[in-house]
């Protein structure tokens, strides 16, 4: 092969045609082989990737047009587990719409309480500023001691909550917050929030101090007048691929609230009120071994994560366009 | 004296940049107040974490609640320490399972995502962008949609119930390897050329040339891993008591109910407060990695 390759070249003599398929196999076939150290060096990451990563997913989706409980053999049920899920199963109902008001809820507002935090602590330097991106971030780092918030949420006057708002005379008797339904979602709101000043926001307080100083001061020449103008005019378009980062992962993280839930409210929580997506997810996966069933609700909540996010890209792309 | 005074602290907290250029005193005052209110926010269940772990067993349980400790004891961790040597299996062994488990799964990601990386930053070949955007794609879902099926190839693979069900699939995580082609693509190539003309090859330049110069990317990729495997309770894959982590018999521990709320506290304080010193070891480390963690469309 590589003899005919180099004949047609040299010799000129060759046909038109048989030097357009040479060159062909020039670009894909010698590529490949020129580039074999490169796909050696991922091969170990890929292979591991594949895996436990798409594999995964596309062994979801087609599980989910399945019957399968781990024991005999998936049989196939067409759309049965979808239709299911939307017209029979009213918890999931509930824990979609909880997980989208969750998501709606927490995704915006997290993303710009890290903006807006990671913005003032950028106006700070020094020992002031380390210690304020530590205190904002820590929470978002401490494994599950969340679990503190059990304590603060307590039920009877112990709780900290309770014995600091009967102090202040604001309630007469301790309130059952994790038990009484219309307290569970807004508590488990606030402590997502406490919680979700992760990547994204270490992702902003970097992106801030890379923007050019120049540009501040052109601006300034160019009349912006105040921080806030500078923010809107200068700042933003100047991270916006730290936003676009920053935006994935709060995303991400908003649509796959599960733990806090399980471990603040239960699972199953008072009434359903704490049930998510992911919660109900891991009832049928990992208690009741429904995996066909449980297979369909990982898939929409894929679809929901990735169709959100590909969405907010899209949005975002277009911000100082 | 006392003006200058208060203008060297001044100048010591805010950047010079916002005295020049468009900073009002009242807009500093105003960020500082809200700053101040939503730090207090942030950080009170944090004091309380490190609060409980040092109150005797009487104050945990006083009405009405108080957050700071009166009579500090280090009497919780002893009694923790006592709760350890009664356990089952020795506790030597949970500490040297989430070592192997952390450790493994830290060191492996950091080699195995670095070296995909290298070739997907600063090589051209057919099927880059494909490799590239799935490992995008896959940081838009949280790992829980694939737990299921990760579970039967886990099961199929007979790796189910070995350290290595909690380590591989730790290996192939999409933001470890996004983090890291992110900071090589700012690599000069002329780096790689001379390193080439040289006679080096791809294996030789990524180890000795690529790596040495993104040492700040994976000592933050190190901890990124850290915090994810620190949380492992590994319940779902391990069932031998044996290859669990310190995280799950630290838990047992604080579901022993009241008798245990001071070592539970105690259990409380060591979770958050060792990933919060890993975390302040490498802080400049992490930043200067998260520069360049933009996305690109």
């Amino acid at each position: 092969m590589a003899a005919t390759q180099e004949g047609g070249i040299s010799s000129g003599t060759v046909s038109q045609e048989a030097l357009a398929m040479a060159r062909k196999q020039r670009t894909l076939r010698y590529q490949i082989g020129r580039n074999r150290e490169s796909y050696l060096m991922m091969a170990p990451y890929f292979v591991l990737f594949f895996f436990f990563t798409v594999l995964p997913v596309l062994m979801s989706i087609v599980l989910s047009f399945t019957n399968f409980n781990m024991l005999e053999a998936p049989d196939f049920v067409g759309w049965r587990n979808y239709i299911k899920l939307f017209l029979e199963d009213d918890i999931f109902v509930i824990a979609l719409k909880n997980t989208l008001l969750f998501a709606v809820i927490t995704g915006p507002v997290s993303y710009m309480l890290c903006l807006l935090f990671a913005w003032i602590i950028n106006e700070f330097k020094g020992f002031l500023r380390a210690f304020l991106t530590l205190i904002f971030y820590a929470p978002s780092i401490c494994g599950n001691a969340y679990l503190v918030w059990n304590l603060i949420l307590t039920g009877d006057r112990y709780g900290y909550l309770n014995g600091f708002l009967l102090k202040l005379g604001v309630i007469n008797e301790a309130i059952l917050w994790m038990q009484t339904e219309k307290y569970v979602l807004p508590v488990l709101i606030v402590v997502q929030l406490w919680l979700s000043l992760g990547t994204g926001f270490l992702s902003f307080i970097a992106g801030l101090q890379t923007v050019d100083k120049s540009m501040y001061e052109a601006a300034a020449l160019d009349g912006v007048k105040n921080r806030w103008q500078e923010l809107w005019y200068v700042t933003l378009p100047a991270m916006k691929p730290q936003l676009m980062f920053g935006a994935v992962m709060q995303i991400t993280q908003s649509f796959a609230v599960a733990d806090i839930s399980i471990n603040l409210a239960g699972n199953p929580s008072v009434n359903y009120a704490g049930a998510t997506v992911v919660t109900h997810l891991l009832d049928y996966g990992s208690t009741r071994f429904e995996m066909g069933y449980a297979s369909a609700i990982a898939t929409i909540l894929f679809l929901l994560m990735v169709g959100t996010n590909k969405l907010v890209q899209k949005i975002l792309g277009r911000v100082g366009e | 004296m006392a003006k200058t005074m208060t203008a060297k602290t001044r100048m010591r907290f805010f950047k010079r940049r916002e005295k020049q250029l468009n900073r009002s005193v009242a807009g500093n005052t105003l960020l500082f107040a809200l700053m101040a209110v939503c730090g207090v926010f942030m950080v009170l269940p944090l004091v309380m974490i490190v609060n409980n772990a040092m109150k005797p067993l009487d104050e945990l349980y006083q009405f009405p609640p108080k957050i700071f400790v009166r009579n500090p004891t280090l009497e919780n961790f002893s009694d923790l320490f006592t709760l350890m040597n009664d356990s089952w299996v020795p506790f030597s062994r949970y500490i040297l399972n989430t070592i192997i488990i952390t450790g493994g799964g830290m060191l492996g990601h950091v080699i195995v995502a670095s070296m995909a990386a290298y070739p997907l930053a600063k090589n051209k070949f057919p099927g880059k962008q494909l490799l590239f955007s799935m490992v995008v794609l896959s940081m838009m879902f949280s790992w829980t949609v694939t737990q299921i099926p990760q579970y039967l190839i886990i099961s199929y693979l007979h790796i189910n119930n070995t350290y290595a069900a909690l380590i591989l699939p730790a290996w192939s995580f999409g933001m470890g390897l996004y983090l890291m082609k992110q900071f090589m693509e700012q690599l000069p190539d002329s780096l790689m050329e001379s390193a080439r003309l040289d006679g080096a090859n791809e294996w030789k330049i990524f180890w000795s040339i690529v790596m040495p110069n993104v040492k700040s990317a994976w000592l933050t990729l190190a901890i990124f891993q850290f915090q994810q495997m620190w949380g492992n309770t590994g319940s779902l894959f391990l069932r031998d008591e044996q290859l669990k982590p310190l995280q799950y018999a630290l838990q047992q521990i604080t579901a022993g109910g009241v008798a245990r709320a001071g070592a539970a506290a105690a259990v409380t304080f060591i979770i958050a407060a060792v990933p919060i010193t890993f975390f302040l070891i490498c802080q400049s480390n992490v930043l200067e990695t998260m520069t360049t963690s933009g996305m690109k469309e």
